[in-house]
């Protein structure tokens, strides 16, 4: 699994590419908490997530609930139909904000 | 048998099963979310091994696969002590919180998911059945 960070106009795009998995999952964990407390506001862009587990998820509930207590915002953009699916059976899809597209997250 | 294969339990290795677990899926006829799913479900049963029954010390996972008629058969056989299956159940999913899902990811994309008696020399012996279409 790979992460790759950029900045738009004052929002962090967070690209998780590959397998986030118990492996991985501490490492997307870790990055979104710091920029959870520096209260950036986060896109995660899911687009080419292949797979993502419990652990995974837990790391975005987890990043989510603190967005929620600072005000910043945490949205999940373009989730690829693994990642999806993972979600529902999570019930979360209707949680998280989710956008179709980093233009359209930034725009909306 | 469709695989019968024992593999280290610890998380570097969870990408390993993952690929045993789909390329057998796939051969038994599975559509594509069903490969995920049931993935999906070994995955975590493995992570639930790793994590509760090792408790994070070495050991194997022998993962095997067979096919029944209309169904696909997955055994997940650890040499840890016996876990207390009582313990093991999913959260509810209206209380928003990270960790425990696994085990709710597992019951809602397997038909059946019990603990046998293990094999002689084993510790756990976890069997998780998926109804399939026919290959």
């Amino acid at each position: 699994m790979n992460m790759e960070t950029r900045e738009v106009n004052g929002t962090v795009v967070v690209e998780l590419h590959g397998e986030v998995d118990l492996q991985h999952s501490p490492k997307v964990r870790k990055l979104l908490m710091e920029l959870m407390l520096d209260r950036r506001d986060v896109l995660v862009d899911m687009s080419r997530v292949a797979y993502i587990d419990s652990s995974g998820v837990a790391s975005l509930v987890e990043a989510y609930q603190m967005s929620r207590r600072n005000s910043n915002r945490l949205t999940l953009v373009a989730v690829s139909s693994p990642a999806m699916r993972v979600l529902q059976l999570a019930r979360l899809d209707k949680v998280f904000s989710i956008a179709d597209s980093v233009d359209a997250a930034l725009g909306g | 048998m469709m695989l019968d294969r024992l593999f280290p339990a610890r998380p570097d290795r969870l990408c390993d099963i993952r690929r045993a677990v789909a390329e057998a899926s796939d051969r038994a006829g599975c559509d594509p979310d069903t490969v995920h799913d049931v993935v999906l479900a070994v995955d975590e049963a493995c992570q639930n091994i790793i994590r509760h029954a090792y408790k994070g010390g070495d050991g194997d996972i022998r993962v095997q696969m067979e096919c029944r008629p209309g169904t696909l058969v997955v055994r997940l056989i650890d040499f840890a002590p016996p876990v207390d299956v009582a313990a093991i159940r999913p959260r509810p999913l209206d209380d928003l919180r990270p960790g425990g899902l696994g085990t709710h990811f597992i019951r809602t994309v397997m038909d059946e998911v019990a603990f046998l008696p293990p094999p002689e020399g084993a510790g756990n012996l976890l069997q998780m059945t998926k109804r399939i279409g026919e290959p």
